[in-house]
């Protein structure tokens, strides 16, 4: 059991959480993910880690109410206990001197590119940033990057705050020179990312979230095709080449069990949306 | 003194079972267990021969003509304990042991009839001592020592018991959130209640064994911190063959294709038969076809059937003769309606506009001399292309060694296949490190990968006590 130390909204529907958690804090490093499973009946929940406090003991992550088990966490309070967390899975960003990063995140993964850009900042890095959400109530974290990024964008779906879309890194592409780009967030972003920087043959990295059950290679629902190769996003990832990937069979495989899920939620809050778990 | 008896009964006592036409839509467990009445008949039906075949059989070496004398004598007890000295996972060696390849296939009687039904009697023994309780063994005064297993599977729970009652203080680190390894992941409920496992879980961890979920070894620590940062005297992996393999043909990750590892653990270790009431879904289709002829196929096929499949065709590409999986378990298949399709390999699967899968092309195939394992090899028929209408695919081809351990420890030897490399105790080419059950030998059965358990835990034994 894992207790929740800090349970905060920060946007609408997207909470953050800290979690006593000695031992992942100990080993966690950028780019890793977690496990969340709530109860004995529970699924077993991918969720990237976006911050640890090695003194303190704790891991945070934040993540969006969007399916049954999302919604259920949000009803948790500080105090509360979550029945199981694995982790840390996946393989370590890699985190070194590349010279000149552009970083772009979207949505609730504008929480752990925190992560990456404090430690990428350390690294001796330049960083341009983007952070980007449907619209500009579901900015978050964007003081924070600001401060550790020498340049700074802000886009929304609807032009409501920055740019409207990522249409405007065509001309930061053209002027400046790029050694790396990463890029987290939902798929249709990172396909779009990857589009724009192919031309400058800039090597890009994404963070791919797949479906996944066991989350340490022994299912293979988070099979991606990267390169022509089937990879574990599990196990291979969560990052890889985002110039390799095939994000459009991503998109299709991420979607195979979305009438279940809506069931589920749908169920789920008919029979009175309660945190249940016995 | 056996030809004082009148005469041999050629027939065993069959054991009961829910009928096929009511099991075949429940998860309950399919044989349902001897009674006391028919356990004596069936023991008394043993020889007692003064040199038995049986226990050559045996991968662990129980002393079975003992164990049933005792039961016909109706001293369970005893009987429970003979077993015991052997064997730690009765309840579950007695339902999942091939035995017609093990004990049973040597039992003399065996060649004017039924052999003795060995493994109902070790269930019968087993499933008598669970409903009583178990007892707990005294354990040896504490060594001081330390050892870390990792993997709570039918190795790491047996060389965990086998430790804790030697003295020594036990962590089990499990990645899952739930122990019992394949037991709860791979093998299903109406096969194996995983209450049968929370039972021998639960035996375990009253002999003093931690049991650590959600820690998988490799990410949260390596083997190296925890023999020098984290205070362990010796680590034994036991992390099994989790690893799913695919066929590596077009279309292969269309929607509705699984490997036999996400259908099973979605079923048997979230339990999306039970979904919306557990959180975990599996889309189940009107066509189910299963690749592969092993018994994991077999666990695949009888899941998707209880899920509600209207037609489930198991696909083979030798024939059935060939096929790993254990006969009586074919043939549950078969009375359940399970159909199968042999000599006939897929070669591409045909996806609709959603990306799901809706046909699949095989070719026939012809068996020609047999290849290094002595089955006869399968040959494609050239131009002998054929569609089959399907839309959900579960690939149960094999499983091969989880890699995340030997990727992750400096200097421990590894064969090309990713097995770990031990000797015959399971020692490896690192100090105080040992290894054993599918993640040395490759998918194998659970009674053998208990037996290298044992082994491994008198060696790791002998190791520590000789330490300083």
């Amino acid at each position: 059991m894992y207790e929740i130390l800090t349970a905060k909204e920060i946007a609408p529907k997207i909470k953050l959480f800290e979690v006593y958690a000695p031992e992942i804090a100990e080993k966690a490093k950028p780019g890793q993910f977690i496990m969340v499973i709530i109860g004995e009946k529970g699924e077993r929940v991918p969720l990237t880690i976006a911050g640890y406090n090695r003194e303190k003991g704790t891991i945070t992550f934040v993540f969006n109410e969007v399916g049954k088990t999302t919604k259920q966490l949000g009803l948790m309070k500080e105090g509360d206990r979550i029945w199981n967390i694995t982790g840390p899975l996946g393989r370590p960003s890699d985190i070194r001197y590349f010279g000149k990063v552009l970083c772009v995140a979207g949505g609730v993964m504008i929480a752990p590119m925190l992560l990456q850009v404090k430690a990428l900042r350390e690294a001796g890095n330049t960083l341009v940033t983007v952070i980007g959400a449907r619209i500009k109530s579901l900015l978050i974290f964007k003081d924070e990057i600001k401060a550790l990024s020498h340049k700074f964008y802000v886009a929304t779906d609807d032009g409501s705050e920055g740019y409207k879309g990522l249409d405007f890194l065509k001309e930061i592409l053209a002027e400046e020179k790029f050694d790396r780009c990463i890029a987290m967030g939902p798929v249709s972003m990172l396909k779009t990312v990857c589009d724009l920087t192919r031309p400058f043959k800039i090597p890009t990295v994404v963070t791919l979230m797949p479906l996944m059950v066991d989350a340490m290679g022994m299912c293979g629902v988070c099979r991606v095709n990267v390169g022509g190769k089937m990879m574990f996003g599990c196990v291979d990832g969560p990052e890889f080449d985002g110039h390799l990937v095939d994000f459009d069979e991503l998109v299709k495989r991420q979607r195979m069990l979305l009438p279940e899920e809506r069931l589920s939620a749908l169920l789920w809050e008919l029979g009175g949306g309660k945190l249940g778990g016995e | 003194m056996a030809e004082s008896k009148p005469k041999v009964k050629k027939k065993a006592v069959p054991i009961p079972k829910q009928p096929p036409e009511v099991r075949k839509r429940n998860f309950n467990e399919v044989a349902l267990g001897y009674t006391e009445e028919q356990a004596i008949e069936e023991a008394n039906r043993c020889l007692q021969c003064p040199n038995p075949q049986c226990v050559k059989g045996c991968p662990v070496g129980i002393d079975i003509p003992a164990f049933i004398r005792l039961l016909r004598e109706g001293k369970y007890e005893e009987g429970i304990r003979k077993i015991k000295e052997k064997n730690s996972l009765p309840a579950v060696c007695g339902r999942v042991c091939p035995q017609e390849e093990q004990c049973q296939k040597y039992c003399v009687l065996g060649k004017v009839g039924d052999p003795v039904s060995i493994g109902r009697l070790e269930r019968f023994l087993a499933d008598w001592e669970r409903a009583r309780g178990f007892e707990i063994p005294e354990k040896l005064p504490s060594t001081g020592k330390r050892v870390a297993v990792i993997g709570a599977g039918p190795a790491g729970l047996t060389v965990a018991a086998d430790l804790a009652k030697l003295g020594h203080e036990v962590v089990i680190f499990e990645a899952l959130h739930l122990p019992g390894g394949v037991l709860v992941y791979g093998i299903p409920e109406f096969r194996l209640p995983k209450s049968i496992v929370q039972a021998e879980v639960d035996y375990i961890k009253k002999l003093g064994v931690e049991l650590k979920l959600g820690y998988l070894i490799g990410r949260i620590y390596t083997i190296p911190e925890l023999l020098k940062e984290k205070g362990f005297d010796a680590v034994f992996i036991g992390t099994g063959a989790g690893l799913p393999q695919f066929l590596g043909i077009p279309g292969e990750n269309l929607g509705g294709i699984y490997s036999a590892n996400e259908f099973l653990i979605r079923v048997n270790l979230m339990k999306a038969y039970a979904f919306p009431e557990y959180d975990t879904p599996i889309r189940i289709g009107r066509h189910v076809v299963v690749i592969g002829g092993g018994n994991v196929a077999m666990d695949a096929a009888r899941s998707a059937l209880r899920l509600g499949a209207e037609e489930v065709c198991v696909v083979y590409r030798r024939s059935r003769e060939e096929m790993p999986a254990r006969k009586e378990e074919i043939e549950n298949a078969e009375e359940e309606g399970v159909i199968f399709k042999f000599l006939s390999a897929p070669t591409r699967f045909i996806g609709d506009n959603k990306g799901w899968v809706k046909q699949m092309e095989c070719v026939r195939m012809e068996l020609g001399p047999p290849d290094e394992s002595g089955r006869r090899r399968p040959v494609v028929v050239k131009g002998s292309e054929f569609l089959m209408d399907t839309d959900t695919v579960i690939i149960a081809i094999g499983r091969t060694p989880n890699p995340i351990i030997q990727q992750t420890t400096e200097g421990l030897e590894v064969t090309k296949w990713g097995t770990i490399v031990t000797d015959e105790n399971g020692k490896t080419s690192l100090e105080g490190v040992y290894a054993g059950g599918d993640i040395v030998t490759g998918e194998a059965t659970v009674i053998s990968a208990m037996g290298a358990g044992k082994r491994a835990a008198k060696a790791i034994h002998e190791y520590l006590m000789s330490k300083k």
